[in-house]
């Protein structure tokens, strides 16, 4: 969409700097700086109740932060209300006005916008056709399903064709199988238009799937902002390497550059962050990166476990593996076939290599991690 | 998406011709501005006023607490405060298991017609509270058919005042009572039962529990209702002295307006009270009330059922009695000796110098309190409920639109007396005109109108504004388009309580009306001083029809006119 896009612009299209917002004693924004490249589709993915949504409606206008700074398109709209801000917005809810007509919704905007009642008649035609509902004009939200309004609330903030759209949650009041289906058609669509994008969602699937980068929130604060691959293959904290897949937490002791020792083992890893030999630290591994098979005598960093607990998950078994020397709780994803060939079975030793380039190495503390965490 | 583009550069293009519209924060801050200087004017300054007249003499210089010594050294005085706190103390020790039993009967049981039982306990409502005094007169008055029922004792004095006054007062304990006990957790009978809990027991420990907040707030209201009434003790008290007709003889008869502004204070303490404890009461009720709870569903019970049905018949007739023997009456010869039927009493001209004028003066004052007062406040509601803009002024707006309900009508008629009626105030031109009656209405039953407006608000979608300001659509766009079209049946019902109530109030205007705007309520008291009561009946019939007329209408816009604009609720 060659209409909103300035050839050779280098600024970001939205940046934020030293963003916090108050909630009387309560931090729910604590500096946040962040940028926003033209026509991205960016993810900010966080627990309930980690400010997503205060950031989203900031930047909106609609509640404004108590200090800190944003530019859109270059220009300083730090305290512009937010019809002065260029944006479109689905809330979770959706919001659509259910005594108008899902056109009248669609072509709220712009009859405001002194357009002739033909032109806004093509205009909703098209953007009825582009979410995939074009005979549904003349339909009452109440008549639609939760799918459909969701795409007439998509529909109606794209109507006035704004330079940002900012989606709440837009997918968590469907069913998975709707979601699936919305969430391919929301990222088509967006990458047809251009236009730039914000999606808060708690839902780290989703952001995996749908992002061109995430944003990874927690308490008020920016833990990581990453493209997918770069959030869930290097986590920068122990938090999102638990908030984005599933990695299991372990003690250990930084021995030298690169060397760990875990209850007595010692293991090798790719990255130690730097950090001082002898320094206590949080070692990180994902279930799904624990090999089983051909495990050899000069495999490095081999470990001796049993098989404490099997969980079926469906396609694969989620085991809790202890090593044998010290009882080090260690979770590892066995296939269905791995687990035919090998026998496995709860109580069953087995000897895993634990791969150098797949242990994280956290600089906090085991013990600090919350216990949702530290599972 | 090639052919989006020209439509996304035409948008912008159209976005830069567009109009400069007025900042939506400035139309919301001139809004809430204009709401605050009305409750200003209309409830705050009227009450300083009385407050302050209550330490002042008759040359407005400060005496302290000297009035209120004049007025405890005073045995006559001092006998109506206990007469008045007599009067409603017993009337609510009658009306609360009165009206308890019937709500129990209402929500707790199986019994057939129960809203035609609800309507006929609310009948009360639609009549100016004096109307069940006339009845008695004619009941048990000097010509009384059931005289000899009070074995020599005069219906003029605390019997006829405490029979008029549970009247009046038992729908507005039904209405609060019905509301406890439908707000329950049918789980906790299911416990009860399952455990094999006795139904005594059950009553004592699950039932009167539940509902014990609204029997608490029940209790305030209609003690408040009744030691503040104005009407029933004018028409019925004969020699009996209460607070609020010593005011009315203090401020009208004597001008004495210090010795008035004293007894208004002192109206207002259980008022006060009863605001304070229902929302203290309104915050433990919700609270109560788990998100999980499951309404209870009363089972049949033959027997229980008959004898409920025999209980709210006898109530019901006898609520009916109340009001239906001032009609009958009111259309009667000669009461007692001639009962031909005739509209004689009707042709008020005959009785009162203004005659048929009062009727249609409240006639106008409602119309105008309903529109305008359902205007202001839903407006109101919306800026407070809705905009972003002026959180301060908002919620100043908002502690104002409280304050009408714990200020009696007969404390805010005399805050105006002493407010409007001011040499120094230039807005005393408006005093005895219908525009302050209407304002003086508006205020009068401001909060009501005001919860019922938030309620409504408050149940539409929260994002309808920001999704607007995206739109960049102003607030009020939105307001006319989508919030009123929603809010359309909360309107209506708004409308209708001002309207009724406008017809029926007595207490505060009976201090603000002039020569040119009597209301039919007043000429009601006034026709029966003159010793015109078939009259005053035929004028207190004409309201209750009026009333009456309005619900009915109310009912069938709603059910059959409103429910087709609101097609779109339907799937
Ligand atoms: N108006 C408010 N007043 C007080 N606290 C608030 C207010 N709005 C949000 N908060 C608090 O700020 C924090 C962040 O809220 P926010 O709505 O941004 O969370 P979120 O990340 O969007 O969570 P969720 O996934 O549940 O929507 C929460 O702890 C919330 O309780
Ligand atoms: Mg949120």
């Amino acid at each position: 969409m060659s209409g909103t896009k300035t050839a050779g612009d280098k600024q970001p299209f939205l940046q934020i700097e030293h963003m916090t917002k108050r909630f009387g004693q309560f931090t729910a924004l604590d500096r946040i700086s962040l940028q926003i490249e033209r026509g991205e589709f960016v993810c900010f993915l966080g627990p309930s109740g980690c400010g997503k949504t205060t950031l989203l409606r900031a930047i909106a206008g609609l509640d404004l932060q108590d200090e800190g700074r944003v530019t859109m398109d270059g220009r300083d709209v730090s305290f512009a209300p937010p019809s002065a801000r260029d944006f479109g917005i689905v809330f979770q809810s959706y919001a659509l006005f259910p005594n108008l007509t899902v056109s009248a919704n669609v072509g709220y905007g712009l009859v405001n916008q002194r357009w002739s009642k033909s032109r806004i008649k093509e205009r909703v035609t098209e953007l009825l056709a582009l979410v995939g509902l074009p005979d549904q004009g003349d339909k009452y939200p109440v008549q639609l399903s939760g799918g459909q309004q969701q795409r007439v609330a998509l529909a109606r903030a794209l109507a006035t064709s704004p330079g940002l759209l900012l989606l709440d949650e837009p997918l968590s009041a469907l069913d998975a199988r709707v979601r699936l289906r919305l969430r391919e058609q929301i990222r088509d669509l967006q990458r047809d238009l251009g236009v730039t994008t914000i999606m808060v969602t708690h839902d780290q699937e989703e952001a995996l799937t749908m992002a061109d980068r995430i944003v990874v929130m927690n308490h008020g604060v920016i833990e990581q902002i990453g493209t997918p691959i770069e959030v869930y293959a290097t986590p920068a904290t122990a938090f999102v390497a638990d908030f984005v897949g599933t990695m299991s937490f372990f003690e250990g002791t930084l021995q030298s550059s690169r060397k760990l020792k875990v209850a007595g083992i010692d293991l090798a890893c790719s990255d130690d962050r730097g950090l001082a030999a002898g320094t206590k630290v949080t070692v990180g591994l994902r279930p799904e990166e624990v090999r089983v098979r051909d495990v050899t005598a000069d495999t490095p960093n081999r470990v001796a476990v049993y098989i404490d607990d099997l969980e079926f998950m469906g396609a694969f078994c989620r085991a809790r593996l202890l090593t044998v020397s010290g009882d080090v709780p260690i979770l590892a994803d066995f296939s269905v076939n791995l687990m035919r060939d090998m026998a496995v079975s709860v109580g069953k030793h087995l000897t895993v290599a634990l791969p150098e380039q797949s242990l994280h190495v956290f600089a906090t503390p085991i013990d600090e991690l919350t216990t949702e965490e530290a599972a | 998406m090639a052919d989006l583009a020209p439509a996304a550069s035409r948008a912008i293009l159209s976005r830069r011709r567009g109009f400069p519209v007025p900042s939506e924060n400035a139309v919301a801050g001139i809004l809430v501005a204009l709401l605050c200087v009305f409750l200003l004017i209309s409830i705050a300054l009227p009450l300083y006023a009385l407050l302050s007249k209550s330490f002042q003499n008759a040359s407005g210089e400060f005496v302290g607490l000297r009035n209120f010594a004049a007025y405890f050294a005073n045995p006559i005085l001092v006998d109506s405060l206990f007469n008045s706190l007599f009067i409603a103390s017993l009337s609510t020790i009658i009306v609360i298991p009165l009206a308890f039993t019937y709500a129990y009967a209402l929500t707790r049981t199986c019994m057939p017609a129960k809203a035609l039982f609800y309507a006929l306990a609310l009948l009360p409502l639609f009549a100016p509270s004096l109307m069940s005094a006339l009845s008695l007169v004619y009941i048990f008055g000097n010509q009384g058919f059931l005289r000899w029922m009070l074995m020599g004792n005069s219906i003029y004095g605390p019997i006829g005042i405490v029979i008029a006054q549970v009247t009046y007062t038992f729908p507005h304990a039904v209405l609060i009572l019905v509301t406890a006990l439908g707000l329950s957790d049918g789980r906790l009978y299911e416990v009860a039962n399952a455990l094999g809990t006795s139904k005594t027991r059950i009553f004592r420990t699950v039932t009167l529990p539940g509902a014990q907040y609204g029997l608490i707030s029940a209790t305030f209201v209609v003690f408040t209702l009744v030691i503040t009434d104005f009407g029933i003790p004018k028409v019925i008290g004969g020699q009996y002295n209460v607070l609020a007709t010593d005011v009315y003889r203090a401020v009208v008869g004597q001008q004495n307006f210090e010795m008035g502004a004293v007894v208004g204070m002192i109206l207002l303490v259980p008022a006060v009270i009863a605001f304070g404890v229902d929302r203290i009461v309104n915050r433990r009720q919700v609270a109560l009330l788990s998100a999980r709870a499951v309404p209870y569903q009363p089972g049949p019970n033959r027997r229980r059922d008959i004898g409920f049905v025999i209980y709210c018949l006898v109530v019901a007739v006898l609520v009916a009695a109340a009001l239906g023997v001032a009609v009958w009456a009111s259309f009667i010869r000669y009461w007692p000796y001639n009962l031909s039927l005739t509209t004689a009493n009707y042709n008020f001209p005959r009785f009162d110098p203004n005659g048929w004028g009062p009727y249609f003066t409240s006639l106008k004052l409602a119309v105008l309190a309903s529109v305008i007062g359902t205007t202001v406040i839903f407006t109101g509601a919306y800026i407070i409920e809705k905009t972003k803009a002026f959180p301060f002024a908002r919620g100043f707006a908002h502690f104002l639109a409280m304050m009408p309900v714990a200020v009696p009508g007969l404390v805010l008629g005399l805050g105006y007396v002493f407010f409007f009626n001011a040499p120094w105030n230039p807005l005393n031109i408006f005093y005895a005109t219908l525009t302050i009656l209407v304002v003086n209405t508006i205020t009068h039953f401001f909060t009501v109108s005001h919860i019922t407006a938030l309620t409504a608000l408050k149940q539409i979608d929260r994002e309808f504004e920001a999704v607007s300001a995206s739109l960049k659509v102003p607030f009020w766009n939105t307001f006319r388009r989508v919030t009123v079209p929603i809010c359309l049946p909360s309107i209506l019902d708004i409308a209708v309580y001002l309207f009724i109530n406008a017809m029926t109030t007595v207490s505060a205007v009976i201090f603000l009306y002039g020569a040119q705007t009597k209301l039919a309520s007043i000429s009601i008291v006034h026709m029966d001083e003159a010793g015109f009561i078939a009259a005053a009946a035929a004028m207190a019939t004409m309201i209750v029809a009026t009333s009456v007329g309005v619900k009915i209408l109310h009912i069938l816009l709603d059910r059959y006119v409103l429910a087709r604009f609101q097609f779109w609720r339907r799937k």
